[in-house]
């Protein structure tokens, strides 16, 4: 649907995967014998955006705001709800067993925290050889080491790691591993839930370097989930904005934060540090107003109502439609 | 390819008692009532390894020219009704404990590690019918199951082993199911998931050998158990039958009757059940403490 308009240098690229209304909501149930439904958490409610080949997509938002549920419903990790997900233009949710295994090759994930992601029982080698040999992408024990090495030494990591287990690593070499794991596949998309959050600043930058290095020579496209607004400005073509399960803005990344158009994204931006004191101190931050609301009782009409500074009467009672203010720029809002 | 789809490779014994000795004297330092524990379960499996050079007397052969004989310098625990000397039996019995303690135990283990860990791997519905399905047989005392099982199964060795681990299966697969629910929201398993892996794969060889150290500790903790509740169906005339040494079917019989004129009749089978299984749950216990100091059986 949004497919036509993107301001993104990877304009001429075909879709490689269009998310249309995709709803994830999880019943809540009470009692024990007689079992009722009690409510639903909505955790996404209903979004819907396109990702081109070897672009990459922001997708910012408080925690809680459904960020982490959309990419787990593309790795088919959360049954969806409701919606479409189309990868180089198949319904995922249409695949038999067998098509299935044959696209998650194609889209694998990296994680947020560099300890869990990795089975602390195997070695290195193992975890990044697994997938190759289970997948018959290598032929023998020689050839699926040769790959793991190969891959070692593309995300920089020293040779002599391939024996060694997770706990005798550093975090940033931890998550270079699960790179390398998600790399094992020949993906072509890959679902990056904060993947830099849990390191340090440091490390982060080069996490984020080899993450551009390996989209150029590989060609691979990224959806970026952060809540880190710097680093999604910087390695992202453009940038979704969710709240409460809703997407309230999309747009090219320098677009968005050059000219917000959303309350709720001016309010974001507002609070990001600028690493210039002069500029700081004049600013004026954009406090909002209350809480998130729970999923469970979201607010009608625009969800982000009850904290939005320029709420009317409208805002209430009609939900804001997700439209086209300008060329690749979306914005939900009634007075925008 | 060998390293990575040998599937059990993983559960050698969790890596730490693997790497011998050090791990060993370390134990012994840390937890010398284990330790102990450990020496007298040694004991016991060697006594039952090489009953035949190590007994004095053949456990079978009765002697009518010393029927009930007290401890002397020839039969150190005395000799029973029939003449047969009581050490003798006492360490063949050990291959009867020995036996259905470890077979029962390991097998009612294994099984309660595996549909536990699967219980919590498909979740829904498959959870929900396997954990009422536990609650079944959990409903039943150990022993009451047990003596259930052999009365319609009829005794003998196999159909105790039988009879001890069908009680233990559901009793492993709770403690191993709640400790495998938290493994399968772990970021490794769902990595598993996108990379496309089948069910058996991600149970197998991800999920099961991180669920060791609650399954090592079931299993020792069962042992001693298994081998109280061999000695108890054979008291009850439900578990090995004569003339088979075992510790439980020497307390029977002979031994009650004229357990006040004999009373070494009674008193050694007795000890050797209760140091057996005395050994073994202080062994458990420290083991427990050194692989998880949070779980209690």
């Amino acid at each position: 649907m949004n497919a036509t308009q993107m301001a993104s240098p990877a304009q001429a690229q075909p879709v490689l995967l269009d998310v249309a209304d995709l709803r994830v909501h999880f019943p809540v149930s009470q009692g024990i014998v007689f079992r009722r439904r009690t409510g639903t958490v909505k955790a996404v409610d209903g979004i819907s955006f396109s990702i081109r080949r070897g672009e990459t997509l922001g997708l910012v938002g408080e925690s809680g705001c459904g960020k982490t549920t959309t990419g787990r419903c593309i790795l088919r990790l959360t049954p969806s709800s409701a919606g479409s997900i189309r990868f180089e233009g198949r319904e995922l949710g249409a695949l038999s067993h067998r098509a299935l295994i044959a696209v998650r090759r194609k889209i694998q994930v990296i994680f947020q925290d560099p300890y869990s992601s990795l089975n602390p029982r195997m070695t290195i080698g193992q975890i990044v050889g697994e997938g190759p040999a289970v997948h018959r992408l290598t032929r023998n024990a020689r050839q699926t080491e040769a790959r793991v090495r190969e891959l070692l030494g593309l995300t920089g990591l020293a040779d002599d790691v391939y024996g060694r287990y997770p706990h005798e690593l550093s975090g940033g070499q931890r998550q270079r591993v699960g790179i390398a794991r998600a790399l094992s596949m020949n993906p072509m998309f890959i679902v990056c839930d904060e993947a830099v959050s849990a390191l340090d600043v440091s490390i982060q930058a080069q996490i984020i370097n080899l993450l551009e290095t390996l989209q150029r020579e590989f060609g691979l496209t990224y959806l970026f989930i952060s809540h880190d607004l710097a680093v999604v400005r910087h390695i992202s073509d453009r940038v979704a904005v969710m709240y409460l399960g809703k997407i309230m803005e999309l747009a090219g990344s320098g677009e968005l934060y050059d000219h917000p158009r959303h309350p709720y994204t001016q309010a974001l931006l507002s609070v990001v540090p600028i690493p210039d004191p002069d500029v700081e101190s004049r600013r004026e931050p954009l406090l909002l107003q209350g809480e998130v609301p729970s999923p469970l009782n979201p607010p009608g009409g625009c969800v982000f109502h009850p904290r939005c500074p320029l709420a009317t009467d409208i805002c209430r009672r009609v939900v804001p439609v997700f439209r086209d203010i300008a060329a690749g720029h979306q914005v939900a809002c009634h007075h925008v | 390819m060998t390293e990575v789809a040998a599937p059990w490779s993983g559960i050698v014994l969790a890596g730490r008692l693997q790497r011998g000795g050090g791990a060993l004297l370390r134990f012994a330092r840390g937890q010398p009532l284990g330790a102990a524990g450990m020496l007298i379960v040694l004991l016991f499996i060697l006594a039952a390894a090489g009953a035949r050079f190590i007994a004095p007397f053949d456990p079978l052969t009765p002697d009518y020219a010393a029927m009930m004989t007290p401890p002397s310098l020839s039969h150190w625990f005395g000799t029973d009704d029939f003449g047969r000397d009581i050490l003798s039996r006492i360490i063949f019995g050990a291959r009867t404990a020995m036996l259905v303690g470890f077979v029962a135990s390991f097998a009612g283990a294994t099984l309660g590690l595996v549909i536990g860990v699967a219980s919590a791997y498909f979740k829904g519905w498959v959870d929900s019918t396997i954990q009422r399905l536990l609650d079944v047989f959990m409903s039943f005392p150990l022993i009451v199951l047990a003596l259930a099982i052999v009365s319609v199964f009829g005794s003998g060795v196999n159909n105790v082993i039988v009879a001890i681990t069908i009680p233990m299966v559901p009793r492993c697969a709770r403690v191993v199911r709640s400790s495998a629910l938290v493994l399968r929201e772990v970021p490794y398993v769902d990595a598993a998931r996108a990379l496309g892996f089948s069910h058996s794969r991600i149970v197998f060889r991800h999920m099961l050998p991180n669920v060791v150290a609650p399954y090592l500790i079931m299993l020792t903790s069962f042992m001693g158990q298994a081998i109280l509740l061999e000695a108890s169906l054979s008291f009850l005339g439900l578990g090995v039958q004569e003339p088979t040494p075992a510790w439980g079917l020497m307390l029977q019989g002979g031994a009650e009757q004229y357990a006040e004129s004999a009373p070494w009749m009674p008193i050694f089978p007795g000890l050797a059940i209760t140091a057996s299984v005395f050994a073994f749950n202080l062994f458990g216990d420290a083991l427990r403490d050194v692989l998880d100091p949070k779980l209690r059986v």
